[in-house]
């Protein structure tokens, strides 16, 4: 048996928090590709978890300052994986979310949702006003 | 992770930049400092080289695209060299295709600026 078939049948979680700085998003795209490939998914869709998954911390980095981890939980089961990523910060200042912060940041933060919901099969996102962005998104195993 | 940029006279008043690495929310201020000071010297017309480059996000191409926004304010253009197909097929995801010119070499990149 290989490994995206043992995986598939024996479901696992995986934890892993950053801290919310840019330098560290390529950390989060390292592990979602060892996660992605111990299912069966394609290199294609490797890559597609890899963007979705730095898309929605790169979202968090940018929502507001006051976010100092991110929260990244990989579920992986017989379907498919399930992916969390939650901005983790402190108190009030979370609900001061940047708005207005240049064009090319609004820009490319619309295309970052954008791609996160184009890439992945199903996609959640809502904000708790004292922690931060809360994105659940979801592929399918194709085969 | 990183990426390495490159900037190089072309043909007439053109101006390649390679690009080598990984675009991302990190590594795109560099490259936007290098094509916003190719700009601040008036050089509007450029290709962009992203042969070599292995992953590109929503921060790269904010930079492509604020890069295009200036230079076609000055009547210039910025055309793509691309063949890898993960990174066409982001811009074919983002209709940035119908806005960038891209081509599988500098050649043919070079040659629809002018």
């Amino acid at each position: 048996m290989n490994a995206p078939e043992a995986a598939a049948q024996a479901p696992g979680r995986v934890e892993l928090r950053i801290p919310a700085k840019a330098e560290w998003v390529a950390v989060a795209r390292l592990a979602a590709a060892a996660v992605a490939s111990r299912l069966r998914f394609s290199m294609d869709e490797i890559d597609d978890l890899k963007l979705a998954i730095a898309e929605a911390c790169t979202n968090c980095i940018h929502q507001s300052e006051a976010i100092e981890t991110i929260e990244i939980r990989w579920e992986a089961g017989p379907t498919g994986l399930r992916v969390s990523v939650n901005g983790d910060g402190r108190g009030p200042r979370i609900e001061s979310v940047k708005s207005g912060s240049g064009e090319e940041e609004a820009r490319a933060g619309g295309l970052g949702v954008f791609l996160i919901r184009s890439l992945m099969d199903e996609v959640e996102y809502d904000v708790d006003p004292h922690r931060g962005p809360r994105l659940v998104m979801v592929k399918h195993v194709q085969s | 992770m990183d990426i390495k940029v490159n900037v190089r006279e072309s043909e007439g008043d053109a101006y390649v930049v390679d690009l080598a690495g990984e675009i991302d929310v990190y590594t795109s201020p560099k490259v936007k400092d290098a094509i916003t000071e190719l700009i601040d010297q008036g050089h509007y017309n450029l290709v962009i080289n992203l042969e070599k480059v292995r992953y590109i996000d929503s921060t790269g191409l904010g930079v492509l695209i604020g890069g295009l926004k200036r230079v076609r304010e000055h009547g210039g253009s910025v055309n793509l060299v691309c063949t890898n197909p993960q990174i066409k097929k982001i811009f074919d995801i983002t209709g940035l295709v119908k806005i960038f010119g891209i081509f599988d070499d500098e050649q043919s990149a070079m040659k629809a600026l002018v």
